[in-house]
């Protein structure tokens, strides 16, 4: 159903031609398409069939050091036409800016390798609904305390995308991903809570097997029911796994090349400073095959490779864009668009060791709000989880908070574990933090 | 309401050659044996944003976004699919795709119609060309030159303007045709101070459903800009929070944000119809104290999360939730309305064409009480007031909200004292709502600057308050 990459790659010549028609020194620009389906099935019972079908395209164009962009929805030549001369007159109107301008042409990727990111998955909405309907099921059997939900959603999507600029690069290719997830209730007394698994990849058959997710959907409720809250205190906090990619995401944010120029982040010129204990190293590889971040190329048509923005605890590269690049002298890192496949060594110990290791503190397995500032790194956050004493579970605790400061917390990470397997495109184990404030009651 | 719909035929349909009868055509196929209700929506958005960011306008952006969203509903279940190509043969397709959800059979015949006049809650103006280019750019310098020229601490400015306008067209399965044409203006400030080192942010902004204008008017977003800069200088002196529980005075307008979060998304229809809300089967029952009446009201003219229709084609009204502490009613769409036997209350909502409608809040509020801002100071003890918040999120199963605090202040002995940074507040809706303790006589309404996510859809919506004093909450600081 989604269009071919010759037709994108067409749209994309034509979008070029049109802006240098119109006079623009420099363009690029971006066109995709994709297709899939969408079923939720909650007690048993088909609740939704959505067939998607998405596509877009976005131009941006140079008159010289000044930029505009458009984009639409709409594909045909007439909608193509307005979005080019839109982004020029807006071109017309936006500042003279000296860094300005598409990436270095020498820095465009060639010759890259297929990252093996196309999976079709042929399925019928028939199948579909069975393979939601087994996930949901399995859920709720798991326990009798799964009392509600609020279904099992399949989704499969097939697209492709195109980009092209000026300097002559174009480059596309197919992906697709497919994601099951599951959503319950549990309920035991007054006590109400909901939780969720999911898996997603870019191959059908690795998806973890509808029980699988299903199960441990109704675990993760089921486990919370009868959550306490705890006094007011200090104490070391687990980040668990699921929770942990937030806390690299906020590292992301604060060496981000924009956050930088902007003198806007709480790791303002950390360059070459140690901000982690010195067995830390994290890295990212855009390059994997099947990875759900994977990309050869970014989005200004830079070669991609595996970088390392922390090693030995010290800060090593920004996250750089050519425009950001140039505001701060340096070179681009190939990181338009973002980070892909972020991940950090563990420190080799199990889950099981880390709450050892804890003793006495917090397991936090849900974080609520965006209490996280990036210009201070002041962090407050709601969390739920479970406390822990002589190294194992005692019961489950909600309605807190875990606060610090991001800069305290990154050098008072004590191990990282080898629990990885998340499901998504960051991989984390568990993260020991020495101490955290944690408010409650 | 005329009007708006001879602007959405001659928008949405006349581009693809269609009229009422190729409509009617298209309902046939999507409605009929074995669907209870359907509808088919067309939308088509324009937007534009300039940024203003280092003392230069590096960027605008220009987005055309238009397709037509078609849905048919059996018994519980929801056949949905979308095209962004407007023509007879793609909608016949999706038809098709979406009444599959139920056997095939045989189609009535529709007959297209209006249902009657509604006087529009807005201008139907296209925001985007209410001011030229160069008036815009000219407004984005200005703020930069008056935040700047406030303080010399300030380091950082970015301006953004926003203007928007959308056109939706919709038509249900007994042949009712509705139209809106909605604008939709933003505009924020956002400052970064430094002293000694030390930086902070602050930020402002506001809009509506209006045009450009508002913003020269009265040199309102001037005001944002001193306000940005106000805040980020408070938060320059600003000292750790206390950890743990304590009285909280909230100040009025946008941190009825609170009521958003604690009780708002817990009222919406389908949560309550599928039993997984904290508020289900509670009706008639006290859930506040007996000082709170909270409203949701989509009516408000030029309001950010006012609609004339919503996405179903329901005209929006007032819809009493909470009436002195007892809870009256849910907020609902077309499907969850039928389902649970109640009239549908005009809060029907999706982002656009590609997303499935449901029950979503406009504007919601808290009417004002008997008490001077200024008592209610005066009988804390010991606690917090905070003035400004950045963002919230709920859990409505178990009820627990949170909301990051961007403006607070210590009181003590009923006196506002020291700027606190980086304060959160956690709580459980319906128990949080049952110690509200005082309501201050200044209602007041955010400036418009919400948007809400559910399911992974944003929609524009209003929240507002009094003064309120909230006996005993959660406060998430870093200080014993």
């Amino acid at each position: 159903m989604s269009l071919t990459i010759e037709q994108l790659e067409e749209r994309v010549a034509d979008l070029l031609a049109e802006a240098k028609r119109l006079g623009a020194s420099a363009a690029d620009a971006a066109v995709s398409s994709s297709a899939g389906l969408t079923v939720t099935v909650r007690l048993g019972e088909v609740e939704t069939i959505e067939h998607n079908r998405d596509q877009g395209l976005g131009v941006t164009v140079y008159f010289g050091r000044r930029k505009g962009s458009a984009s639409t929805t709409d594909l045909s030549p007439a909608a193509l036409k307005e979005t080019v001369a839109k982004a020029c007159t807006i071109a017309r109107n936006t500042s003279e800016d000296p860094c300005a301008g598409l990436a270095d042409p020498g820095l465009m990727a060639h010759d890259w390798p297929d990252l093996d990111l196309h999976h079709p998955w042929e399925l019928t909405p028939g199948q579909a609904i069975e393979i939601a309907r087994d996930c949901e099921a399995a859920a709720r059997d798991f326990d009798p305390r799964i009392t509600n939900s609020e279904g099992a959603t399949l989704n499969t999507a097939e697209g492709s995308f195109v980009y092209g600029n000026s300097h002559g690069f174009v480059g596309g290719y197919p992906t697709t991903r497919h994601t099951l997830s599951c959503v319950v209730m549990g309920q035991e007394g007054d006590s109400m809570q909901r939780d969720w698994w999911y898996d997603t990849r870019r191959a059908a058959e690795e998806l973890a097997s509808p029980e699988t997710i299903g199960r441990r959907a109704a675990e993760r409720a089921v486990a919370r029911l009868g959550a306490r809250k705890l006094g007011t205190c200090e104490a070391p906090v687990i980040f668990r796994a699921d929770v942990a990619p937030g806390l690299l995401r906020s590292l992301t944010g604060a060496i981000r090349g924009h956050a930088q120029y902007r003198e806007s982040s709480f790791l303002l010129n950390a360059l070459g400073e140690r901000i982690f204990p010195d067995w830390v190293r994290i890295h990212e590889d855009p390059l994997i095959p099947r990875g759900l971040a994977s990309a050869p190329f970014d989005n200004e048509g830079v070669a991609t490779r595996p970088r390392d923005f922390v090693r030995e605890g010290v800060l090593e590269s920004y996250v750089l864009d050519s425009y950001s690049a140039c505001r701060l002298g340096m070179h681009t890192t190939g990181n338009a668009g973002g980070v892909r496949n972020l991940a950090i060594e563990s420190s080799g110990q199990p889950l099981e060791e880390l709450l050892k290791q804890m003793d006495r503190g917090l397991l936090v397995t849900e974080l609520m709000g965006q209490g996280v500032n990036p210009v201070t790194g002041d962090y407050s956050r709601g969390a739920a989880g479970f406390w822990v004493e002589k190294g194992s579970i005692q019961y489950p605790v909600e309605e807190i908070t875990i606060a610090g400061n991001l800069r305290d917390i990154y050098l008072d990470l004590v191990a990282v574990g080898t629990d990885d397997k998340i499901p998504g495109s960051v991989r984390t184990g568990s993260w020991l933090i020495g101490k955290m404030t944690i408010a409650g009651n | 309401m005329t009007d708006n719909l001879a602007t959405a035929k001659q928008i949405l349909l006349a581009p693809a050659g269609l009229d009422e009868h190729h409509l009617a055509q298209v309902m046939e196929r999507l409605a009929g044996h074995g669907i209870d209700t359907a509808d088919l929506y067309f939308q088509l958005s324009r937007l534009e944003s300039w940024v203003l960011d280092d003392g230069i306008v590096k960027e605008g952006n220009f987005t055309l976004e238009q397709g037509a969203g078609l849905r048919a509903i059996s018994g519980e279940k929801t056949g949905f699919a979308y095209t962004e190509e407007i023509s007879l043969e793609n909608l016949l397709e999706a038809a098709g795709s979406a009444r599959a959800i139920a056997r095939a059979g045989q189609s009535g015949s529709i007959a297209v119609g209006s249902p009657g006049t509604l006087d529009p809650l807005y201008p139907p103006a296209n925001p985007i060309e209410s001011l030229p280019d160069e008036a815009k750019i000219e407004l984005l310098h200005r703020l930069d030159a008056t935040a700047r020229a406030e303080d010399p601490r300030v380091k950082q400015v970015t301006v953004s303007l926003v203007a928007a306008h959308e056109v939706i067209l919709v038509l249900d399965d007994e042949g009712r045709l509705a139209a809106d044409v909605r604008p939709l203006v933003r505009c924020n400030v956002q400052v970064i101070a430094e002293q000694k080192g030390r930086r902070e942010q602050g930020s402002a902004g506001g809009g509506g459903r209006t045009t450009l204008e508002f913003f020269l008017e009265e040199e309102r977003a001037l005001g944002y800009a001193r306000e940005a800069v106000r805040q980020a200088l408070v938060n320059l002196e600003a000292v750790e929070t206390p950890a743990g529980p304590m009285t909280v005075v909230l100040g009025p307008g946008w941190p009825g944000i609170l009521l958003h979060e604690a009780v708002g998304h817990g009222l919406e229809g389908d949560f309550n119809r599928k039993g997984l809300s904290a508020f289900s089967g509670r009706i008639g029952e006290q859930v506040a104290s007996p000082l709170c009446t909270v409203v949701d009201d989509g009516s408000l003219p030029g309001r950010r999360g006012s609609l004339t229709v919503d996405d179903e084609g329901t005209p929006t009204g007032e819809t009493v939730l909470i009436e002195k502490g007892i809870l009256r009613g849910y907020m609902q769409d077309r499907f969850n309305a039928r389902l649970m036997g109640v009239a549908p209350t005009g809060n029907g909502r999706r982002e656009s064409y590609a997303h499935l409608p449901m029950p979503r809040m406009t504007n919601t509020y808290l009417l004002g009480g008997d008490h001077d801002p200024e008592e209610i100071l005066r009988s804390v003890k010991k606690g917090l007031y905070a003035v400004n918040f950045a963002g919230g999120q709920v859990d409505i199963t178990s009820g627990k909200f949170v909301f990051s605090l961007s403006e607070a202040y210590l009181v003590e002995d009923g006196r506002v004292g020291a700027p606190v940074k980086g304060a959160t507040l956690i709580g459980n809706g319906p128990e949080v709502m049952t110690r509200v303790s005082m309501v201050g006589n200044d209602l007041q309404l955010d400036p418009g600057v919400g948007t809400c996510g559910k399911d992974g859809q944003s929609v524009p919506v209003g929240v507002g308050q009094p003064t309120l004093k909230v006996d005993e909450i959660t406060v998430g600081g870093t200080a014993l």
